[in-house]
């Protein structure tokens, strides 16, 4: 039988991967996109684990939520990209500094 | 140690490698194709947690809708990869040492202590009845509303990247059709008056 506390790590683990992922590649817009889905999956993970052991239906009924929320934020990102590439000819993060932040 | 258990750990490892690869990979193409094991990955191990649905969902959503939009956006845009990487090796220490700290922060709390086997029973290997029914069930009884906002958020997300990405060109011909159904006889027809032209023989 698998624990629960399997789950548990092996979300917590894609959620640092993910973290790192978004320190070491903070030039590129893509890799932090694709960071910030890794992130979600793995908090899914958390809800899909947590609704297996607590026999409790809700916790997928949230995943799916989710799911919808992550698909729509995807959408709307790549298409701010493509506006970026479109206006500046690139995508490096460091060069977007047109408002001074 | 049984079946499910060594399936859990091979998927595990599998998902570990391909979330590194996803974040160390040089060429963006790659990293997207990482990302898409990754997931599937994921579903699989979902469907291991009796989550079947939400698996085939993550397949047919992620797998087949978002990564195919990452991947045409990274092909379509011409991008110079070599910029990017700078600072690479620079930020790897530190982004290893917050995510090594993290790790093990969460590790420590959800670790076997907490959540192991003594305090959450592993649940019932067969579960009665479809998964997909009931989180429909679910879905459509108590979560109705919620669910409305998600179809409305999706609408919205159809509608803002179509209209942040839609650019109007120069010189493409195209038709109005409003100007075309407000278009009345007297624009388009002209009744042009000559004089009748009579030739000999055949006048009248």
């Amino acid at each position: 039988m698998i624990p629960l506390s399997w789950w548990l790590t092996l979300a917590a683990l894609l959620f640092c991967i993910s973290v790192a992922g978004i320190f070491i590649n903070r030039k590129n817009i893509i890799i932090l996109l694709m960071a910030i889905e890794l992130m979600l999956l793995s908090v899914n993970m958390n809800f899909v684990a947590f609704s297996r052991y607590l026999d409790d239906m809700a916790g997928q009924v949230f995943v799916f939520f989710i799911l919808t929320v992550a698909a729509a934020e995807a959408a709307i990102g790549l298409a701010i990209l493509v506006l970026v590439f479109r206006n500046r000819r690139t995508i490096n993060v460091a060069e977007l500094d047109t408002m001074r932040g | 140690m049984n079946y499910e258990s060594y399936l859990f750990l091979a998927l595990a490892t599998l998902l570990v490698i391909a979330a590194g690869a996803v974040v160390t990979l040089r060429n963006p193409v790659h990293a997207a194709m990482s990302l898409v094991l990754t997931f599937f990955t994921s579903a699989m191990l979902w469907i291991l947690l009796r989550a079947e649905f939400l698996g085939i969902t993550l397949v047919l959503v992620y797998v087949g809708a978002v990564m195919v939009l990452f991947l045409f956006v990274v092909m379509m845009l011409d991008i110079n990869v070599v910029p990017l990487r700078e600072g690479f090796a620079r930020y790897l220490p530190v982004g290893l040492l917050v995510a090594g700290i993290m790790a093990a922060q969460m590790v420590a709390v959800l670790g076997g202590h907490h959540f192991g086997l003594e305090r959450y029973t592993a649940p019932p290997a067969v579960i009665e009845g479809s998964n997909t029914a009931a989180l429909g069930q679910l879905l459509y009884t108590g979560y109705v509303y919620p669910f409305e906002i998600a179809a409305v958020i999706l609408l919205v997300a159809i509608v803002a990247a179509i209209a942040l990405t839609h650019r109007r060109r120069e010189g493409v011909k195209l038709q109005d059709p409003g100007k075309q159904t407000m278009v009345r006889k007297a624009d388009r027809l002209r009744v042009v008056k000559m004089p009748s032209d009579t030739r000999e023989g055949h006048g009248a």
